[in-house]
């Protein structure tokens, strides 16, 4: 009987070894020896966690249940690598031209680096995986339970060695998986631990078959005779089934996570797909071949309701054979470990990639873009994913209960995955395939594959038997397993039916009925055109560069001293003698360093490229020297907006500091013109108040004489200051108008009368009364005033022998125009534009008043709604006065 | 040396009150009220002395001071500048302009006196 101590024993030391091995493969990749870790025999065997333990013991059961439908698994994979190799190699290509992390990076990359896509896949990902982690668990419980039952040992804590193999996975997964942030993500220690846990578990199921065959049938012959004998052996193909679980495999092989790291991300060379092309059928081949006779004898041999799941562990215990069943646990333990492993390592990258780091960098703003501590921050993210992964697979596996629920995960993973397929061979074969139609089918795919196979499969909680019987709300055509009615299908056939046909419609549909942006565009022909963009990876290998090109293009950039300087220093620091350097990849890494300080890392990066001519200038390359050119525009464009703005800023400050300038100038000259109004009357008053105080001898006629002048002077100023008042009333605008209807002709009748009462001139004031009967309302005491005004101004400075001043009046619709035209010589033409000013007096020499007379005339017309203006082209001074016969609101 | 005083002024009640009293004091008074030939009138007329208003009709007394320091025999001839204005401005520019003595309007008849007598005297010492 094996012992349990034993049996942990052996188990803990498999584990150690694996641990070795990892870590010594790590160690010589990292000093670049072992080339034999980069051979393709290893690629092709870490191929092998396309096996899983579900592969390992589920072959058998599946055989013994449904005979040799389990051909299938085998047949999608086979098919792939023989028939389409060259389909994968492109996938290849693409993968490590840009440089991909995983599938999501992939279809994310190729639609544009569109971030939502990555997103959707991580999910969809996430969610179809996780039970098939938590699947693995269950089989490692399962085989330490059958052997703890051999031992009679029961009621073993089955969830504590659940939990400790889980965590131990996710430390290896840790320790190797993000060991150190290497840009081409290969994982050598990893890969050569899974590459050894491939050849255990094929050496572990040979050895049972054999033992089978040899041991236990008696040799060939007698076993074909059992297998003819039993029903497994007939050939019942089940047409829609084959082609569904043959199609699934194919796509499961393509487009699983784990996959797609080994085949991918892991691959160092292109070639070793060529051996794999071969190698792996062969192993596919290897490990299929004992499943059939182990079914058939573990039927015959073992007791009737024995699971025949684990018939390659059970058999030979049965037979007393420990360390075969030791093998065979370990073959199984490794089946388990390898997928477990590498599949938490790429959902990991996944999850940190897509979902943890665009958060955490936006959540940091822009500042952790510069700083150097995003490595730490990725690994760490990396770590918790692995974590979280494992939690996920362990939790799942602890709600499930461990049941059969899990039996039919396997085809169910496989059906969820392939819901990337269309998505992934439109990127790589399609042109035309968008954004939006990836999203859209991968949307489709993924709710229809919830809805008519994961939730009725394994959430009977979730949805309930009406639903399942009768359709949502009772709608029939919309129930999970008959969608449209199509009843009798297989659950699998039918959701596999449904989700790939909506699925690649509303991909298809998708991409036609959407306009691709230019960067999905140039990623699409990237990736379809791989083969013609790319040769091969990035970096400086095998350069066939002469270094006096880079010389030339070096001086150009860096100006012809500086070249020449960090030409010399390399040349030195390579200790060869002539002036060059060698252009080693070495040089070239740190001239682009160089470069990119000067003029940005990605222009860098495609002029050395361009030199270096062994790989050409990728589109990428292209796009990010456009990017920061872009980037470069903009910010001086930005400078240029702000330097017009600040001109803008300086013209508006000029122009307000002139205004202000002007208004000082204009507010000086006032002072300074009321400063000589009055001072002129005071002068002549103080003058002759002087004379009269002193009083020398002075004749009474001219005693009276002189009284006369201060009294006209005294008069003077005050009519100065009132006019003053009234000008800066109005121009303030605190006026308040008496606003009433009346005849204009009174109006008129009253100013003139004002006007020239008490003057001794003779001026004649002509009128046309009839033309005079016009009503307006307005402030009639306003009017008054300018009409006075202007009657005084042709009273003292009209010059004509006999003075005339003619007023007529036109009423034009709801305008009333009044003319005031004498018979003098009039103003002089430079004059006439300034007679409103201010103190603008023409007639020096007759100033009778302060020159504010007009300046007032034009703030009541203004207030009163009308304007007064100068009228040219008459002999005499001639105004016109306008007003609104009717009141309107008056302008500001 | 003669009392001759040449008034320029245009505000006819000025003029009358310093005419009065010059020629109270003993002064032989002439007078012109128009800016734009007052050079000419000065020039002309040779007087001892000369009464200047700052804001004339056809041009303002300034530019009548600097032409007339301009001219042979008028450099040292005793101007009495008055202005109506009063702002320093005017003092700096009429000194500048090489103005005798300047005066802000409104004087007292006193101040007006003992200026022309200053002016007439310091003349004469030179």
């Amino acid at each position: 009987m094996a012992s349990f101590n034993l049996m942990v024993l052996v188990c803990l030391g498999y584990v150690a070894l694996l641990f070795i091995v990892a870590f010594a493969a790590d160690r010589l990749a990292a000093t670049g020896r072992g080339t034999w870790l980069r051979s393709p025999v290893i690629y092709t065997l870490s191929m092998s966690i396309y096996c899983t333990a579900w592969t390992f013991y589920g072959a058998v059961g599946y055989a013994a249940r449904s005979g040799l439908e389990y051909v299938t698994i085998y047949l999608g994979p086979t098919l792939v690598m023989i028939g389409w190799w060259w389909g994968l190699r492109k996938l290849v290509r693409v993968g490590r031209s840009q440089r991909v992390t995983s599938i999501a990076d992939l279809i994310s990359s190729r639609y544009g680096k569109s971030n939502l896509l990555a997103i959707c896949v991580t999910t969809l990902a996430v969610i179809g995986i996780t039970p098939y982690i938590a699947l693995q668990l269950q089989s490692i419980t399962h085989s330490f339970a059958i052997f703890f039952a051999e031992e009679g040992v029961s009621g073993y804590g089955e969830a504590t060695v659940v939990f400790w193999v889980a965590a131990g996975l996710a430390v290896f997964a840790i320790l190797f998986g993000t060991r150190n942030l290497d840009a081409n993500e290969r994982h050598h220690g990893v890969v050569t631990a899974v590459a050894l846990e491939a050849v255990v578990k094929l050496v572990a199921l040979l050895a049972v078959g054999v033992f089978v065959v040899w041991g236990l049938s008696g040799g060939v012959a007698e076993t074909l005779a059992r297998i003819d004998a039993s029903p497994i052996g007939e050939w019942q193909v089940n047409g829609s089934r084959w082609a569904t679980i043959t199609f699934l495999a194919v796509a499961a092989f393509l487009c699983l996570p784990r996959m797609f790291q080994v085949m991918v991300v892991e691959n160092d060379d292109e070639r070793h797909l060529r051996t794999a092309a071969w190698a792996f059928p062969l192993y596919l081949l290897l490990i299929s071949l004992f499943v059939v006779p182990i079914a058939v004898v573990g039927l015959d041999v073992m007791p009737a309701g024995s699971n025949p799941d684990m018939f390659v562990l059970t058999l030979p215990l049965s037979q007393g054979k420990e360390a075969l069943a030791m093998l065979s646990f370990l073959g199984g333990f490794s089946s388990a470990t390898s997928m477990v492993i590498v599949a938490a390592m790429a959902l990991s990258t996944m999850v940190s990639n897509h979902l943890v780091m665009p958060i955490w960098l936006s959540a940091r703003g822009d500042r952790a873009s510069v700083s150097g501590d995003v490595r730490k921050v990725i690994l760490l993210a990396r770590r918790i994913s692995i974590a979280a992964i494992m939690g996920l697979g362990y939790f799942y596996f602890r709600l499930s209960g461990g049941g059969t629920a899990l039996a039919s995960i396997g085809l169910i993973s496989f059906a969820g995955i392939a819901q990337i397929l269309p998505a992934l061979m439109g990127g790589l074969f399609w042109r035309g395939a968008t954004r939006i139609g990836a999203l859209a089918g991968l949307t489709v795919g993924f709710v229809l594959w919830l809805y008519t196979l994961l939730l009725p499969q394994m959430g009977a909680g979730i949805l309930s038997q009406g639903v399942l019987a009768q359709g949502p709300f009772g709608i029939g055509w919309l129930r999970p397993e008959a969608l449209f009615g199509i009843e009798g299908l297989d659950p699998i056939v039918h959701s596999v039916l449904w989700s790939m046909v909506l699925n690649a419609t509303a991909f298809f549909a998708g991409s036609m009925l959407s306009f691709p942006s230019p960067l999905e565009r140039l990623q699409g022909a990237q990736f379809v055109n791989v083969f013609d963009h790319s040769a091969g990876p990035r970096g400086w290998t095998g350069s066939v560069a002469q270094s006096e090109d880079l010389m030339i293009m070096t001086q150009r950039i860096l100006g012809a001293r500086e070249a020449q300087a960090l030409f010399h220093r390399e040349a030195a620091l390579q200790g060869g003698r002539g002036h060059l350097p060698e252009p080693t990849p070495l040089f070239l890494e740190r001239l682009e360093r160089e470069l990119s300080g000067s003029v940005g890392a990605a222009a860098a990066h495609a002029m050395i490229g361009q030199i270096v001519g062994g790989s050409s200038v990728s589109v990428e390359d292209l796009l990010a020297v456009a990017d920061e050119s872009a980037q470069l525009m903009e910010y001086s464009s930005q400078l240029e907006v702000k330097s017009a703005e600040l001109a803008r800023t300086a013209r508006k400050l000029r122009e307000a500091n002139d205004k202000l300038t002007q208004i000082s100038l204009q507010k000086d000259a006032f002072l300074s013109q009321i400063s000589h109004e009055l001072r002129t009357p005071m002068t002549s008053i103080r003058a002759f108040s002087e004379i009269l105080r002193d009083d020398d001898g002075l004749s009474l006629r001219e005693k009276s004489r002189y009284a006369n002048i201060i009294h006209d002077e005294a008069l003077r100023l005050t009519r100065l200051l009132n006019d003053l008042l009234d000008l800066s009333v109005l121009e303030n605008g605190q006026v308040s108008l008496n606003m009433r209807s009346g005849l204009l002709s009174d109006v008129l009748d009253r100013a003139i009368s004002s006007a020239l009462a008490g003057a001794e001139g003779a001026l004649v004031v002509r009128r046309r009364r009839l033309s005079e009967t016009v009503r307006v309302t307005t402030d009639q005491d306003r009017l008054a005033q300018v009409f006075i005004n202007l009657i005084s101004n042709a009273q003292k400075y009209c010059d004509a022998p006999h003075p005339e001043l003619t007023v007529s009046v036109h009423d034009v619709g709801d305008q009333v125009v009044v003319d005031f035209i004498d018979n003098g010589s009039g103003i002089p033409v430079e004059a006439q534009s300034t007679v409103f000013e201010k103190f603008a007096r023409v007639h020096a020499e007759k100033a009778g008043g302060a020159g504010l007379g007009l300046a007032i005339c034009r703030e009541i017309m203004q207030r009163l709604g009308g304007e007064i203006h100068y009228l040219p082209g008459h002999a005499g001074a001639a105004f016109r006065v306008s007003l609104p016969t009717e009141a309107r609101p008056i302008p500001e | 040396m003669g009392r001759h005083v040449l008034l320029i002024e245009d505000e006819a009640n000025i003029t009358e009150a310093i005419r009065f009293l010059l020629t109270r004091d003993g002064w032989q008074v002439d007078t012109h009220a128009d800016g734009a030939d007052a050079v000419e009138v000065i020039r002309r007329a040779a007087p001892d002395l000369v009464i200047l208003d700052v804001m004339l009709p056809g041009r303002s007394g300034m530019e009548i001071l600097r032409d007339l320091r301009d001219l042979d025999g008028f450099r040292d001839l005793p101007v009495l500048m008055l202005t109506a204005r009063g702002q320093s401005r005017d003092r700096d520019m009429a000194e500048r302009a090489g103005v005798s003595r300047f005066m802000t309007k409104p004087f007292s008849n006193a101040e007006v006196l003992s200026a022309v007598r200053d002016l007439h005297a310091q003349a004469q010492r030179t």
